[in-house]
């Protein structure tokens, strides 16, 4: 098993050295100057500007700024943003918990929602319950994002004043930050109203982020349902006098969990793409917004480390993912 | 009274072309301690007899019968409750594939364990002690090791004796074997046919054997029953049919037995009227 770890986290390397390249190169290939949009309205004397240039290294061949950049990052050095002149790795780390908050709970709530309808319309095949929940899963999934948070935000937020409509929290607490999850660290401030405040304005990015991996979690649990009630070893369970709900909700739904688990896995890198639109829309500060916050700003070193840690992080879920199907699956824990 | 007493049992299936009858007019019945074997050819309704009466047909079959009774008691009157408390328990089934039969993703010993729990009081050490033994008493080696391994690890024969002892955990009055060697190696097919023998033997249950195999038949049943096509063509004491088959359908099936071969080939059983009305 350690072997096992110790492979996909060597396999991770070339992974990670294919889209640094992507990354650096890519964003050089976006129209505009860094130098002359960080000095804005003003403009620049030609002879600041080579400075400038010269300051940050553009002035260097295209490889040899590469190969400067991979040399920092293997000490751990992801770059300085322009626009603010810190750390990349420090503003990523300031913005990342906001992010996971959301990414967390938009995916428990794919996922248990997804599952339990996903089962029930199995259960139920054919029947219309099995109609609509297919039916809402394939309009959910073909929903654009935004449309379907706007469409949430007219409703709940501007006509029925339910949510709030963007941030991470109300402007009237104040209260230090422990952990960086809202949700904790409301909690943990003691401070009536906050913890409540907190989950007012999570409620809709959630459920907007949460969408379409839901769909596609409702629908792949129901095939592979469909599939495992099928199986011999359901006439077993049942012969053995075991109740319907023990036989449906352990014995099927635990063969079920094995294609399951890898596409709710799958989803996590959707969901990293989704947050992008999300934040923007309700104003998250996490790392999605500060990825096209930085676009926008042409923020070289910002956008292409952003892109390395987030895909760092898509790569680790899908290890731990690989991890949890072993858990999942016997069949291939022995080999 | 039997132990099994099924009188006029109707299973349909709903289909796109029609309603279809599987099973049709069928009385069976099944004294305790018995060996009644099931023969006829593949399609005559032989699993979905036996499933209608352990209950595991699926929605779409629709089952009728003038009486389903197990020990006096009206089997198609019973709750979904009242028959589950049963299942497992006074009447169990295994099946012809023992590897699709188990839960791949359960050990063994979960799987037998689970039915003492369901239906006996045992404690947990208790549990467990009842599974070793039960695997022991179906003949896999290394009880201990087994007991915590899952089905894939295991040959076919070991899985089928595995599902044995899943079915036998609670000692039920009724084990419906369909056709539990049909799916093994000539060498295993023996080897579990004696088993089931045996503990039919010594535990005194009676065993609905289903086969496709007059020669198991010969060697195992007390009595004998032929379906074709839904129905019940003949039925007799075993010796009774080998000596004087009395129905032609019958007599086609025994003279493909393999000492019947002339020459190298078997006659065929050719699809016939069999005096079948429809
Ligand atoms: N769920 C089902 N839906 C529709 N038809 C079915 C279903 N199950 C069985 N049948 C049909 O019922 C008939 C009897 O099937 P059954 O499985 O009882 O045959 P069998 O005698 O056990 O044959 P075999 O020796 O091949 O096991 C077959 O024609 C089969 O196609
Ligand atoms: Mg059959």
């Amino acid at each position: 098993m350690l072997l096992f770890i110790l492979r996909r986290l060597l396999l991770l390397i070339p992974t990670f050295l294919g889209i640094t390249l992507l990354a650096f190169l890519f964003i050089r290939m976006l129209p505009g100057d860094p130098v002359l949009l960080l000095a804005g309205e003003r403009g620049l004397s030609p002879e600041r500007h080579a400075a400038l240039l010269a300051q940050f290294g553009f002035d260097q061949p295209m490889w040899r700024q590469y190969v400067d950049y991979i040399a920092g990052l293997f000490r751990g050095d992801f770059g300085i943003s322009f626009s603010t002149k810190r750390p990349v790795l420090e503003e990523f780390m300031a913005r990342f918990p906001a992010t996971l908050e959301l990414a967390f709970c938009a995916i428990l709530l794919a996922s248990v929602l997804g599952i339990a309808a996903g089962v029930l319309a199995a259960v139920r095949r054919g029947s219309w319950i099995d109609q609509l929940t297919m039916g809402i899963a394939l309009v959910g999934y073909s929903m654009p994002i935004f449309w379907w948070a706007l469409l949430l935000i007219i409703a709940f937020s501007s006509t029925l004043g339910w949510t709030p409509v963007s941030g991470r929290m109300g402007l009237a607490y104040y209260f230090p930050d422990v952990t960086g999850f809202m949700l904790i660290d409301s909690w943990l401030s003691g401070r009536p109203g906050a913890f409540k405040s907190a989950v007012m304005h999570l409620i809709l990015p959630t459920i907007v982020l949460a969408t379409i991996p839901l769909a596609v979690i409702a629908r792949q649990t129901r095939s592979a349902m469909l599939e495992v009630l099928g199986e011999v070893y359901m006439m077993t369970a049942r012969s053995k006098g075991l109740s319907p709900l023990r036989v449906v909700g352990l014995h099927a739904l635990r063969n079920a969990m094995i294609p399951v688990v890898t596409t709710i896995g799958l989803q996590v890198s959707v969901l990293m793409g989704g947050a992008i639109l999300t934040e923007s829309i309700f104003s998250w500060p996490g790392i999605g917004k500060w990825m096209i916050d930085s676009i926008s700003r042409r923020d070289y070193q910002v956008v292409q480390g952003g892109l390395l840690l987030i895909a760092l992080v898509v790569m680790l879920v899908n290890l731990t993912v690989d991890l949890l199907y072993g858990l999942v699956n016997p069949r291939v824990r022995r080999q | 009274m039997a132990l099994l007493e099924i009188r006029n049992l109707s299973v349909s299936f709903e289909t796109t072309a029609g309603r279809f009858f599987a099973v049709q007019g069928l009385d069976v019945s099944v004294d305790e301690g018995e060996v009644l074997a099931v023969v006829g050819e593949s399609g005559s309704g032989k699993s979905v007899a036996m499933l209608a009466v352990m209950g595991l047909l699926p929605d779409t079959a629709t089952v009728s019968a003038d009486a389903m009774r197990f020990e006096g008691r009206d089997l198609l009157g019973m709750t979904p409750r009242q028959r589950r408390a049963l299942s497992g328990r006074d009447m169990a089934m295994i099946f012809q594939e023992p590897v699709a039969s188990l839960n791949p993703c359960f050990t063994v010993g979960f799987q037998i364990v689970e039915t003492l729990k369901r239906h006996t009081k045992l404690s947990g050490s208790a549990r467990r002690a009842r599974a070793l033994e039960l695997l022991t008493a179906v003949g896999i080696p290394e009880p201990e090791r087994r007991y915590a391994s899952y089905p894939h690890q295991m040959s076919g024969g070991q899985c089928q004796r595995a599902m044995i002892a899943i079915a036998m955990a609670c000692s039920p009055k009724l084990l419906i074997a369909d056709e539990p060697t049909t799916a093994l190696d000539v060498t295993i097919q023996k080897q579990i046919l004696d088993l089931l023998l045996n503990l039919q033997t010594e535990s005194g249950m009676a065993l609905v054997l289903i086969t496709h195999d007059m020669g198991v038949v010969a060697e195992t049943a007390d009595r004998v029953i032929v379906q074709y096509q839904g129905r019940k063509m003949e039925e007799a004491d075993a010796l009774t049919l080998f000596e004087a088959p009395r129905h032609p359908y019958t007599r086609a099936l025994l003279s493909a037995l393999p000492e019947n071969a002339v020459g190298g080939r078997l006659p065929t059983v050719a699809v016939g009227d069999w005096g079948v009305r429809t």
